[in-house]
């Protein structure tokens, strides 16, 4: 058994969520630098390049990318033979991401209740906890801040299993066009396949956690993820829906077992300009 | 306004005001009791924005653009006070567009997700109406050489339509 102090876990979410929202992680700018050059709409690789040049004044500045800094929302793998001492671990988490959104000059973008008054907690919190026990004694934790620009453009849907593939296809491709200029293209989408009504969601928003471009090792996925994105990309939306072919960096599917009779489907967009996501083990 | 055409690329310059969701809220509430709004928004221009904070020395932090979509619903009524223009990103429902045709308004999209980089682009911040919303707070801006892009303009043409249709490629 190994046991951590819990203002270690406040630490490690203190600095992520600080570098997250300042420096674009290695794989999203080379995302950017590949489609600018790729991007054949002039007004579209000025986007990109706008974006790039955005992406170098916040880190050299320790300015958020994007004044949207997002909701927290962080993926914990805890290792079973772990123990957490000095306090709840969900409360360190919120004292970490308190500690960077109001120190760090980041924008509090969270409301205590949906409906009604709306008050601003005006420290960000609380972040959104997905646990998982796993094997080991070491703690995972994958962090993503989310805009709600391309949050609010997500969507899921029940289909049946005679949707079949072809309905989950077009599903996606509806959604990313729906979505269109809304969620800051060009956007990463993360797609969930299967599970139950509330798992799927998540599955989609893992399926964004993943290194852009990375191949999945399920050969099946792998081919579903080539024929979204180019469909994606034949859209024509192109970055920030100014016309082009680089609509989507990157298509990730994660697929679940179901129920007979079901096939449940979300799409999660991430906004590329604003993909921020991280990742630290202690 | 009547110059400027769905596509053209121009560089803003001189004062606008920001609001997003609760101020709008807030002022057509203040519409709908026939009372005085706290701003004139004749011949104004909107920026659909809630700055990060800034950090010292700095006029304001990152600034990007927000959906300008949600204040769809509030437009309208604010084009029928005297506001003449809107800076925000994505897109804006057919009632909007019309409200733009009828009072010789134009809709502008910021690039979203380049706060940093725009936020250099304002010389001057103060918050001169509900203070209590903080970010959401309408504030006065100044803009020098704002890069923006004529999404509607005043004659009904739509940018995002146009040249979605222009890089589409079926199958
Ligand atoms: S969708 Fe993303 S890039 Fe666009 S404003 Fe929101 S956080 Fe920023």
């Amino acid at each position: 058994m190994r046991e951590i102090d819990i203002s270690t876990v406040t630490e490690a979410v203190q600095r992520l969520c600080l570098e997250a929202n300042y420096v674009a992680a290695p794989d999203v700018r080379k995302a950017f630098e590949l489609a600018a050059e790729r991007e054949v709409s002039p007004l579209g690789k000025q986007v990109l390049t706008q974006l790039l040049e955005n992406m170098r004044v916040a880190e050299v500045e320790r300015v958020p990318m994007c004044q949207d800094t997002g909701t927290v929302v962080i993926f914990a793998d805890i290792g079973q033979d772990l123990h957490f001492s000095g306090g709840l671990f969900s409360d360190a988490v919120n004292e970490g991401v308190r500690r960077a959104y109001t120190g760090g000059y980041l924008r509090s973008s969270i409301v205590d209740r949906p409906v009604g008054k709306r008050t601003n907690t005006r420290d960000n919190t609380p972040a959104v906890l997905h646990l998982h026990l796993v094997d080991g004694d070491q703690l995972t934790m994958t962090m993503l801040a989310k805009g709600g620009g391309a949050e609010n453009m997500s969507q899921m849907r029940m289909l049946t299993p005679g949707d079949g593939l072809d309905g989950v296809l077009n599903f996606v491709v509806e959604t990313v066009e729906r979505a269109g200029p809304n969620a800051c293209p060009p956007v990463i989408v993360g797609v969930g396949i299967g599970g139950t009504f509330d798992s799927v969601g998540t599955l989609a928003k893992q399926a964004l956690t993943r290194e852009i471009g990375s191949e999945h090792d399920d050969p099946q996925i792998q081919e579903i993820e080539g024929e979204l994105i180019q469909r994606i990309n034949n859209l024509g939306i192109g970055p920030h829906g100014f016309g082009g072919r680089i609509t989507a960096l990157a298509v990730h599917v994660e697929i679940a077992p179901t129920h007979i009779a079901s096939l449940p489907v979300a799409v999660n967009l991430q906004c590329g300009p604003a993909a921020r996501l991280r990742r630290v083990t202690i | 306004m009547l110059d400027l055409r769905a596509g053209d690329a121009v560089e803003i310059s001189g004062v606008v005001l920001t609001a997003r969701d609760a101020a709008h809220q807030r002022l057509i509430e203040t519409l709908d009791r026939g009372e005085v709004l706290p701003v004139d928004l004749a011949g104004q221009v909107i920026y659909y924005v809630g700055p990060a904070p800034a950090r010292p020395g700095a006029v304001i932090g990152s600034a990007g653009p927000t959906t300008s979509g949600r204040m769809d619903r509030y437009a309208p009524a604010l084009h029928a006070a005297g506001l003449r223009g809107t800076i925000g990103k994505g897109y804006r429902s057919d009632v909007v567009r019309q409200a733009l045709v009828e009072h010789c308004g134009v809709y502008f999209a910021a690039v979203g997700g380049s706060g940093a980089l725009l936020a250099k682009r304002i010389v001057s911040a103060e918050v001169i109406a509900y203070p209590d919303l903080g970010t959401e707070a309408i504030w006065r801006l100044q803009l020098d050489r704002f890069p923006a892009i004529v999404v509607n303009d005043a004659y009904g043409a739509d940018l995002y339509s146009t040249a979605k249709g222009e890089y589409r490629r079926d199958g």
